[in-house]
């Protein structure tokens, strides 16, 4: 068998090769990298149009509609179908009234089109940017923030093969990444002009950096284990290529399904980095109970006080597209990313054509990622936040020991098999 | 590797154009009555007290020090997890050693920081000052 490690080669490039050998077009007047390209922003505008832009919408629908059942109220139930007929088509609205009404709050939940209504709205609003503020930075800001969390879809696999980038160091690119939000916080707060939003930054920037040291310490142990910092790696080693943490123990099986995730098959040291990992994800992407930056009863609302309309939107559209993000990644690196929860040869889809199987995977890594952001949506509406000097406490005080204990105890295990 | 690199740089110049473009679409559709009130900075409706380059505790940049230390040993520390299962076979308690050493230099490190109460948050002085 081959090395599970080994970067497989990239599916786009393929694709490319086979658009540029294809198109008659292309390979008689440009050269190969006008194919590469195409594809390229091809793949973009997918995850762009089909994942991060749909799940924001739909998940603050969601979000809402969760938050109106935990506190015994309907939540957005207004904006469905009915109402967006009635205002395109009247006419044909009041014929089809007592069948969409019927269906409407039974089949499909209420408000379903909510998020559509309210984009509507907050792109038809006034921009105001406040004459104390600094105007570039509070133009630019913005745009870090959302490439801070749109960029972590360039190097998550979504399935076999099934990724924007197959990155050799799709690991440390991921922290790279990630970390240019707080650079987009601290320039919105202080391109503001406004006390609020400069106590929310700073206090963000506090949080974020620190949360950082324990996530990055969490994912280092998960490397160690797996011995690669590619996320596809990663995730077919927790397949059926078996890979043991001491090499002596054999090696290679039928696959336990679950059991062969890394959060199962070492539970001593990957539970308590999952667990690490997962509260650590929270704060960095200022989900309660860690929401202090943006704590509207003492900061109004943190770093985006000033801003309104559309450019607003986009702080909104960068949570959403990190709390999935974080998600994704947790799924990929710690509960086997593609991998199904049954074992491969008991799962129905075995001996079906190879891309109905990737499609499968896709599926189940969705699964387990909107799994865990539920969870995220949960915990909002369930704990009280944080002090801010408690914040720092779990960090430093609580959360680094576990993990660098976990660290030092992967690495002495794994040292003693070896020997 | 430079395929990978180039289609990173196009996802971002995507996300890029994305903004820009809904940004220019809002322009067409946003009305625009600029209001010398309306540009003051927001403070829950009250005079505006001083500007915003307010002076901030002086914990934030403590923070910021502690978090420098350990992300660069982090940065350090994943060439070395990523080759740290190759050379088990070799020389497993070598490569283990230089780890430690170098986390062990650090946990001192947070030891320290720790005892010091340099990891306590700040809290507003109360009373009279003693010094």
């Amino acid at each position: 068998m081959a090395d599970p490690t080994a970067p497989s080669p990239t599916p786009l490039q393929s694709l490319g090769d086979s658009l540029y050998s294809g198109w008659a077009l292309l390979h008689e007047h440009l050269p190969k990298e006008v194919a590469y390209l195409l594809v390229m922003a091809a793949a973009c505008g997918v995850v762009l149009l089909l994942i991060v832009a749909p799940f924001a919408g739909i998940a603050t629908y969601v979000e809402r509609r969760l938050a109106g059942r935990i506190q015994a109220r309907q939540g957005p139930n207004r904006v469905g179908i009915m109402s967006a007929l009635e205002h395109i088509l009247p006419t044909l609205s009041r014929m089809l009234r007592p069948i969409i009404t019927k269906i409407e709050g039974v089949v499909i939940p209420g408000g379903l089109l909510q998020f559509l209504a309210d984009g509507l709205k907050l792109i038809k609003k006034e921009d105001l940017i406040p004459a104390a503020a600094d105007r570039a930075l509070f133009r630019m800001a913005p745009y870090v923030v959302f490439i801070g969390g749109f960029g972590l879809f360039a190097a998550l696999p979504f399935g076999e093969q099934l990724c924007v980038t197959n990155l050799n160091i799709g690991i440390v690119y991921l922290l790279g990444i990630s970390s240019l939000v707080v650079v987009g916080l601290l320039m919105a707060g202080w391109g503001s002009g406004n006390k609020w939003a400069l106590f929310g930054a700073m206090r963000s920037a506090a949080q974020i950096v620190s949360y950082e040291i324990p996530v990055g310490i969490s994912l280092l142990t998960m490397v160690m284990i797996a011995g690669t910092l590619n996320m596809s790696g990663i995730v077919n080693l927790q397949g059926t290529a078996h890979l043991r943490l001491y090499e002596n123990a054999p090696a290679g099986g039928p696959g336990y399904g679950m059991f062969d995730w890394f959060v199962f098959r070492y539970p001593l040291f990957t539970l308590p980095a999952f667990l690490v990992y997962y509260i650590g994800s929270l704060a960095e992407v200022n989900r309660t109970p860690f929401d202090i930056p943006e704590a509207e009863s003492e900061l109004v609302a943190g770093y985006h006080t000033e801003y309104s309309g559309i450019r607003f939107s986009f702080f909104f559209m960068a949570e959403y597209a990190e709390m999935l993000a974080v998600s994704c990644i947790a799924t990929t690196v710690f509960l086997g990313g593609w991998q199904p929860v049954t074992p491969s040869y008991l799962t129905a889809l075995a001996d079906a054509p190879a891309w109905l199987q990737r499609i499968e995977g896709v599926l189940w890594f969705f699964g387990k990622a909107v799994f865990l952001v539920l969870i995220q949506m949960q915990l909002r509406w369930t704990l009280p936040r944080y002090r801010v000097d408690q914040l720092m406490d779990l960090c430093w005080k609580r959360l680094l020991p576990v993990a660098m204990v976990n660290l030092i105890g992967v690495s002495v295990w794994m040292a003693m098999g070896a020997s | 590797m430079l395929f990978d690199f180039a289609n990173i740089l196009i996802f971002i110049v995507a996300g890029l154009i994305f903004i820009f473009g809904t940004l220019l679409l809002g322009w067409f559709l946003r009305p625009s009555k600029p209001d010398p009130v309306k540009e003051t900075p927001y403070e829950c409706g009250e005079q505006i007290l001083g500007s915003a380059s307010v002076q901030f505790n002086i914990r934030f940049y403590v923070i910021a020090l502690i978090f420098i230390v350990f992300e660069v040993e982090i940065v350090l520390l994943f060439p070395w997890a990523a080759v740290f299962r190759p050379l088990l076979k070799t020389m497993p308690w070598e490569v283990l050693g230089d780890m430690l050493v170098f986390v062990g230099i650090l946990l001192v490190g947070l030891a320290y920081v720790w005892v010091k109460g340099d990891l306590e948050w700040v809290k507003p002085h109360r009373g009279p000052r003693k010094d």
